[in-house]
């Protein structure tokens, strides 16, 4: 030591600074990092072997949730629209027993008290109605041999009704609001119905009768999206069936709503068609396309979920196994790092910083290949394949965490090593 | 007058064992600055372990270590690790090069923990080598290096940080007569240069281009006091 601006900073601890900078080791961050992507780099083999197992269980991982979401947006895709916009209503049945008739509180004009309320494309009642025994005939008995009576069931509606359940017609039309206000004996006949009866035009105003009274044939249907019981009824006016059959009141309504109304019009409905007493009714809504979309997403995420996870576990256990392997491989470079001033926790720094960066690694490879799989997959099937963007993000830093929790043991026994016994294994 | 770079006064090492083991008994020594120091002694007699208490790889159970003027007893885990890094330089019998880095790399090694600035660490490596005389071969890998070759890159590595103590654990233990002899006459150069230097030895050949013999037999450090030549 010649002059003192030459010697190094005192290393003579002192009360006030118990750690001399100049003295302590220190390991930055860039040296930190790039000795572990060294260490990674050097034996690339190895490494990938060692990442396999994470990168399958994120990719696995990526690939579910992926999925998921692309399968129940397909499900709302494809959710079938007449189903989302069909409500309706029915009298609370009260568990009188069977046999029991319960009471409706739905009144006549159901139809158009609905048809007010905003969302509704049409509405309307329809009810099954007791013609007691009386049977359905074309014309007067003409031929007493063959059969020309037929017990055919009769269902009253109103004139929204048809619309209300996207029926169309063959032939003819369907009654009016004159026609049910009227109590006119006209009916429209179910193409069942009308095969049964032997009616197949309507132009000559052709007349059926169900027992001894004559009703007029204005239609025969063609088809009804809804409601296919009217296919084989014959249709007649719910105030022709009142005042002829006796119906006490309209048995259950139908609506048909725009799409995405059906929620809020079934809440609605209820009091609209029976303000004093809503509750006595049971609205009929379709669950909501969110809740079906949730519904798959959920059962497919619980079971790849897991599956997911597994491979995570293994995964983890094999960056835990092989950092292990690696510090005991490299016990004499430990020793070496130790001699050239490697301070315990420094050592578990570099074997942590390794094994995270390897699951960081095996994350974003991970990732990539989930979201391959995901367009891959859609794509054989036709569908657009959506993803949550979060995703690609969180599920490397997910691959880092497992790896710097595989890292603790391995980096802990590499730190506990006494220099000189690890130099000796070099 | 400055302190010694090495003091030790009555420095023992026991180790735990049944019997417990005195590899190094009361031992006092003083190394001054540019001393060239061989230790020599047989096998078991606790060269290393003197060795080792010198480089602060291993604590003495019993005595004063003065590193340049330093109790070492005093300081902590980071200061004994940051005075490794920093003044002492170590060059092992079977070179402990790290295969997958090149002989540039393995240099810069030395300076990864002693807290002086990345820029300058390459030029300093590169300096070193040719220093031992390797600047022609900088980016080659030690497997396909000659046992002296690396036993260079060994010593340039312990060199680029610039130690106050150069220490060797039979250093030419792994190499044959040619190659020990262009290996020795570098540790003479680097000690005419003013390094300090302590090498351990079973040769006695080695021992004699030393200015200062010790021997160790069972742990018991004694100097030989040698003839002016
Ligand atoms: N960690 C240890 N535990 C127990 N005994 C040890 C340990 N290290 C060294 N020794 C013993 O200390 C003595 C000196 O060892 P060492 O310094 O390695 O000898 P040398 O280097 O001179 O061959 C030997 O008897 C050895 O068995
Ligand atoms: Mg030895």
């Amino acid at each position: 030591m010649t002059t003192p601006e030459l010697e190094p900073l005192p290393v003579l601890p002192d009360a006030n600074n118990p750690h001399p900078v100049a003295a302590s080791s220190h390991l930055g961050i860039v040296d930190l990092l790039s000795e572990s992507v060294t260490a990674l780099t050097s034996r690339p083999a190895r490494t990938l072997l060692t990442a396999l197992g994470t990168i399958l269980g994120v990719a696995a991982l990526v690939a579910t949730l992926g999925l998921a979401k692309t399968a129940g947006n397909q499900i709302v895709g494809r959710f079938d629209e007449l189903a989302a916009t069909e409500v309706s209503i029915a009298p609370e049945s009260r568990g009188f027993g069977s046999g029991n008739r319960t009471i409706s509180v739905i009144p006549w004009d159901a139809g158009d008290r609905l048809q007010r309320l905003n969302g509704v494309v049409a509405a309307g009642t329809k009810s099954d109605v007791d013609v007691g025994s009386d049977l359905a005939r074309a014309v007067p008995v003409i031929d007493p041999l063959g059969q020309t009576e037929f017990q055919i069931p009769v269902i009253g509606v109103s004139d929204g009704t048809f619309a209300a359940v996207r029926s169309t017609l063959e032939t003819g039309r369907f009654f009016d609001v004159g026609h049910n206000e009227r109590a006119d004996n006209v009916v429209v006949l179910g193409p069942g119905a009308a095969t049964r009866l032997g009616v197949s035009r309507v132009d000559n105003t052709p007349a059926i009768f169900i027992g001894e009274r004559a009703f007029a044939v204005i239609g025969i249907l063609k088809d009804t999206a809804r409601e296919p019981d009217l296919l084989s009824a014959i249709i007649i006016p719910d105030q022709t069936a009142r005042a002829f059959f006796g119906l006490s009141a309209p048995g259950e309504v139908h609506v048909d709503v725009e799409v995405g109304a059906a929620d809020l019009i079934g809440t609605q409905a209820a009091i609209a068609l029976s303000p004093n007493s809503p509750d006595q009714l049971r609205v009929s809504v379709p669950r909501s396309p969110k809740a079906v979309q949730e519904d798959v997403e959920g059962d497919v995420n619980a079971l790849f979920l897991l599956l997911g996870g597994i491979s995570l576990l293994v995964g983890a256990i094999g960056i835990a196994n092989v950092t292990l392997v690696s510090v005991l491989e490299r016990t004499g470079e430990i020793g070496l790092r130790r001699a050239l001033g490697a301070t315990p926790g420094q050592i578990a720094r570099q074997f942590l910083t390794e094994s995270a960066s390897l699951g960081a690694l095996s994350g974003l490879i991970g990732t990539s290949l989930g979201v391959l799989a995901t367009v891959v997959i859609s794509a054989t099937r036709d569908w657009t394949p959506v993803l949550d963007p979060w995703l690609p993000f969180v599920a490397p830093v997910l691959g880092a965490l497992i790896g710097l929790i595989a890292g603790v043991y391995p980096s802990l026994k590499a730190a506990r090593m006494e220099p000189v016994q690890a130099l000796r294994s070099f | 007058m400055s302190a010694p770079v090495v003091e030790l006064q009555g420095v023992t090492r026991t180790f735990d064992a049944t019997p417990p083991v005195e590899a190094l008994k009361a031992t006092n020594l003083v190394i001054n600055d540019g001393d060239y120091l061989s230790i020599v002694g047989p096998s078991g007699s606790g060269k290393s372990t003197m060795l080792n208490v010198l480089g602060l790889l291993d604590s003495p159970t019993d005595g004063t270590y003065l590193l340049d003027g330093t109790d070492i007893s005093r300081l902590g885990e980071r200061q004994l690790a940051g005075l490794r890094a920093t003044k002492i330089g170590f060059v092992f019998q079977s070179f402990h090069l790290l295969a997958h880095r090149s002989a540039t790399e393995n240099v810069m090694l030395a300076e990864l923990y002693s807290g002086r600035d990345r820029g300058g660490r390459r030029p300093r490596a590169i300096a070193a080598l040719e220093k031992v005389g390797l600047g022609h071969r900088l980016d080659a890998f030690p497997p396909t290096m000659s046992g002296g070759e690396r036993q260079r890159v060994a010593i340039a590595r312990a060199l680029t940080a610039e130690p106050s103590l150069l220490l060797a654990d039979e250093p030419t233990g792994n190499l044959d007569t040619v190659t020990s002899e262009a290996i020795l006459e570098l540790f003479d150069d680097l000690h005419a240069a003013g390094l300090t230097v302590a090498v351990i030895t079973h040769d006695t050949d080695v021992a004699q281009r030393a200015e200062r013999t010790i021997n160790i037999r069972d742990g018991i450090v004694t100097e030989t006091a040698r003839a002016a030549s």
